[in-house]
């Protein structure tokens, strides 16, 4: 065989001539989401492979609510030397999240161009999961998804109910919820869950609780009809509902919680404080105030002091200063010192709608002064709003509002950033189930158990 | 007050070849306890496995990492309480387990119970129990019945616009439709077609030939949705015998081939039909045995391998990558045997760098996508005519176990690599 003339010239032509090959190969991107099927509070591992080295990509999900509304995250990816995008490990450099986020395709979603304003994601059916598409397209995109062809696409769904969770109606003796049992004989240890101002019945929460073992009962306590009359002037109603629970043959009768967000916080640190007749073994409250008392009408209390509520420069409602001052008067404010079970509060920071870091705050005071702090978890979040929720669904600061007393639609201010509340939801989310878990869950010694 | 032992498995829904977690927590330390799986079939027979185990000094117990002392299943066993699963005492005998409704999930209760039992579960009041889902179907997979051109299957599509790399997916001498592999096929990214080419009716089953398994191939290929020069063929048992066929054969070019517990000895020349290729092991079926259970061993049909290469698949031919899969105790087909001879044959006609053979020991007949139960014997419906006997598969519980979840994660690799022209087949990770 002989030399060819040029050395330098034969083995430049050589890998011209493997590049050109290497181009000319044209790869099926392999797009993997494990699980395919999983609860909302998992997390999801989305990896793209089989991509040409150092290729700009755009990893895209999009959901169809069940109002039809659409709506979409996406974030830029550049391939590896091996072709690979790992969405847990690679820093996305733009798009609705920014740097390495696993679950940024679900929190940073956001309503499609175009779509109705003030919306709000929340799940109605629990027995059906949430459908996610996520695709990857070639390069770096921001906008019309919809009309280019994405190089693959995987499905996946987003469960609140585990196999096995069973969903049964409640209507006795005039309490009305939905009750959700975890699979197998129990006993189980069980949670009286209440909303807030929004009134309704939903559902989520609770559902998504028995699939982590917890009898959980959802309470229906501000209705939208507006002939039946407001449960929320006495503890009565919310004691016949706590009862329910115990009495259940599957629920372990003195390991039952309260679980409340903005006033059903407010609802369940009153029945902790005051009620003779139940006696929660522990309490979550997320952006409650303790200057909600069960014994003013609940009208009286929206329409106090109305002149304080600001508009933003969005005309949004800001309700936060109605709860401010803190009275100093222990009759106005529910009496911290009187709890006696394990607390845990929860906070953001930039709540706009419920003065709740004064109110923590505050709180706090009550108990190191009447000596019961010890029972006391504070959990507190920068630059989170107020509607702290299981982790992983979009978040927004504003949003249509119905007032449940007139009916009048108003867009509040909830507050809070989109990453900032995403990392609470998901801290604030894992600490709650490990504290419902410590305090529910009797075990053979004290060695507090691990994450499941 | 008693501890509340707690149970988990994840995932909770998962794909029929994934790996699922169990683990108990809560528990006394060193208690000793049975974990059991239970499954209602279709057919609505039930299905179990169970293990023994002791906690550790937590209270804990971890499926994937702590020994089972005992059950239907010994030592460290992260996918035990499926693999091992038998019909529960009492049961009708020669049961098989296999899913008709791809749609939904095959469920299974996963219990926890004190002490180490090993019957009576029923009458026993679980300490925890746990429900887990296990899919053919991923979300987003459509499911195509095919009827068009004469051909009869069932076209599973991943979702998206495509096009997707194909596989034509062809069972055994059982016949009818088998549509759950193909499923999970699809849930991995190709389109994959079931295809029905073994019919009950006599007159219908003299008509099929290879002519059909051709237009099949061509089917798949015209399908928009499908790469038309990505296509593999992948057979088990007889169908494996359809695939070398097809594969040797000028008049289609799949790009690989996937061959299960086949036979060489087999072939289905050009303007056969199935019937007539089927004569060979009619005429030898005096070498039929009968083991101490009357089930049927049919493996020295097959044998031996003839020298004249006019009586088997010209496998010299072959000019596409070939996988063979096989179990060592098969005691069904001489697939063994027949590997070998196709090894040498390929070494003779120069193209053995086109083949890779996967040999288990301990292994069967039925090698299937991992995590379902096994079965030694069981009941098989003779085409045509509809005759029922009990045949020996071969294969002992683990080892098959552990064949299957190997050979699925290799076929999958090698269709990958060869039908997704990857870059760097090492790449992929793992099931």
């Amino acid at each position: 065989m002989s030399i060819p003339p040029s050395l330098p010239m034969f083995i430049w032509f050589l890998s011209f001539f493997y590049r050109c090959l290497s181009t000319m190969v044209v790869p099926y991107p392999l797009l993997s989401v494990q699980p395919m099927r999983g609860l909302v509070d998992e997390k999801i591992q989305v990896v793209v492979r089989n991509l040409p080295p150092a290729l700009s990509v755009t990893l895209h999900s999009l959901h169809r609510s069940e109002d039809n509304d659409f709506w979409e995250a996406f974030g830029h990816y550049t391939s590896n030397d091996q072709g690979m995008v790992t969405v847990a490990k690679d820093a996305s450099l733009g798009g609705t999240y920014e740097g390495a986020e696993p679950m940024g395709l679900l929190w940073s979603m956001q309503p499609v161009p175009g779509s109705r304003t003030g919306l709000r994601l929340r799940r109605i059916d629990v027995l059906t999961p949430m459908v996610v598409h996520i695709s990857v397209y070639s390069g770096h995109m921001t906008e019309g998804f919809s009309k280019q062809s994405p190089l693959a696409i995987v499905v996946t769904e987003r469960w609140y109910m585990a196999p096995g969770v069973c969903r049964i109606d409640i209507r006795e003796h005039g309490v009305q919820g939905t009750l959700f049992l975890p699979p197998g004989p129990g006993p189980f240890p069980g949670v009286l869950d209440m909303w807030g101002g929004g009134g309704g019945l939903v559902e989520y929460r609770s559902c998504l609780l028995a699939s982590h073992g917890f009898v959980s009962m959802v309470l229906e306590y501000l209705s939208h009809n507006k002939n039946r009359n407001s449960d929320i002037e006495s503890t009565t109603y919310f004691e016949k509902a706590f009862r329910i629970v115990q009495e259940h043959p599957l629920v372990m009768k003195d390991r039952v919680a309260l679980f409340g967000l903005s006033l059903g916080a407010s609802v369940a640190l009153n029945l902790a404080a005051y009620s003779k007749d139940i006696s929660p073994r522990c309490c979550v409250c997320i952006s409650g105030c303790h200057i909600h008392r069960l014994n003013q009408s609940f009208r009286k209390v929206l329409n106090k002091d109305g002149y304080k509520i600001r508009f933003d420069e969005e005309s949004r409602v800001v309700w936060r200063d109605i709860s401010l001052p803190i009275p100093t008067d222990l009759g106005e404010k529910v009496d911290m010192g009187r709890i006696k079970c394990p607390l845990m509060l929860v906070v953001g920071e930039d709540d706009q709608n419920l003065a709740t870091v004064e109110s923590a705050k505050d709180m706090t005071q009550m108990m190191r002064a009447a000596g019961n702090e010890h029972l006391l978890t504070n959990l507190q979040y920068p630059d989170a709003g107020h509607l702290i929720e299981p982790p992983y669904t979009p978040h927004f600061r504003a949003s249509n509002f119905i007032l449940p007393q007139t009916r009048q639609k108003v867009m509040v201010l909830w507050g809070g950033y989109t990453k900032p509340h995403a990392d609470a939801q998901e801290d604030f989310w894992e600490k709650s189930l490990s504290f419902l878990r410590q305090h529910l869950y009797p075990s053979p010694d004290s060695v507090p158990n691990a994450k499941l | 007050m008693n501890s509340v032992p707690v149970l988990t498995v994840k995932p909770w829904r998962a794909l029929f070849d994934e790996k699922f977690h169990v683990v108990v927590r809560n528990l006394p330390p060193t208690q000793e306890v049975t974990l059991h799986s239970l499954h209602q079939s279709e057919d609505t027979d039930y299905w179990e496995a169970f293990g023994h185990y002791v906690s550790d000094a937590q209270g804990r117990v971890t499926v994937a990492k702590d020994e089972s002392f005992g059950g239907t299943y010994e030592g460290v066993d992260p996918m035990g309480l499926l693999a091992s699963m038998r019909p529960i005492p009492g049961s009708r005998t020669g049961l098989r387990f296999r899913i008709k409704e791809v749609h939904t999930p095959m469920v299974v209760h996963i219990s926890v119970y004190r002490g180490h039992v090993s019957q009576g579960f029923r009458e026993q009041v679980a300490l925890a129990s746990f429900v887990t889902e296990r899919w053919y179907m991923a979300p987003g997979v459509r499911r195509v019945d095919i009827t068009e051109g004469g051909v009869t299957g069932t076209l599973f599509l991943p979702p998206g616009p495509g096009p997707f790399p194909g596989v034509l997916d062809m069972w055994g001498g059982g016949g009818g439709l088998v549509e759950y592999r193909a499923a999970l096929l699809a849930s991995h990214g190709f389109a994959a077609m079931a295809l029905m080419y073994l019919f009950p009716d006599a007159q219908k089953a003299a008509t099929i030939g290879f002519h059909y398994i051709e237009n099949a191939f061509r089917l798949l290929q015209d399908h928009p949705l499908v790469a038309s020069d990505k296509i593999a063929l992948l057979g088990t048992s007889f169908g494996a015998s359809v695939a070398l066929s097809l594969a040797v054969s000028e008049t289609v070019k799949p790009i690989c081939c996937v061959c299960i517990s086949g036979s060489h000895v087999l072939t289905l020349k050009a303007n056969q039909s199935i019937a007539e290729s089927f004569k060979v092991m009619k005429e030898h079926v005096h070498k039929s045995r009968m083991d101490e259970n009357n089930c049927i061993i049919w493996r020295d049909t097959l044998l031996p391998i003839p020298e004249d290469s006019d009586l088997k698949v010209d496998v010299g031919r072959i000019t596409c990558p070939l996988l063979l899969v096989v179990g060592q105790d098969d005691t069904n087909w001489a697939a063994v045997e027949s590997a070998d001879d196709v090894s040498n044959m390929m070494e003779r006609a120069g193209n053995s760098h086109l083949l890779t053979t996967l040999s288990y020991p301990g292994a069967g007949h039925l090698i299937e996508p991992p995590y379902g139960p096994h079965c030694r014997a069981c009941t098989f419906v003779l085409q045509p005519g509809q005759q029922r006997v009990v045949v020996l598969w071969g294969g002992l519980t683990k080892p098959h176990a552990v064949a299957q979840e190997d050979s699925w994660k290799k076929i999958l690799d090698f269709l990958q690599e060869h039908l997704c022209h990857s870059v760097k087949p090492h790449v992929y990770s793992r099931l």
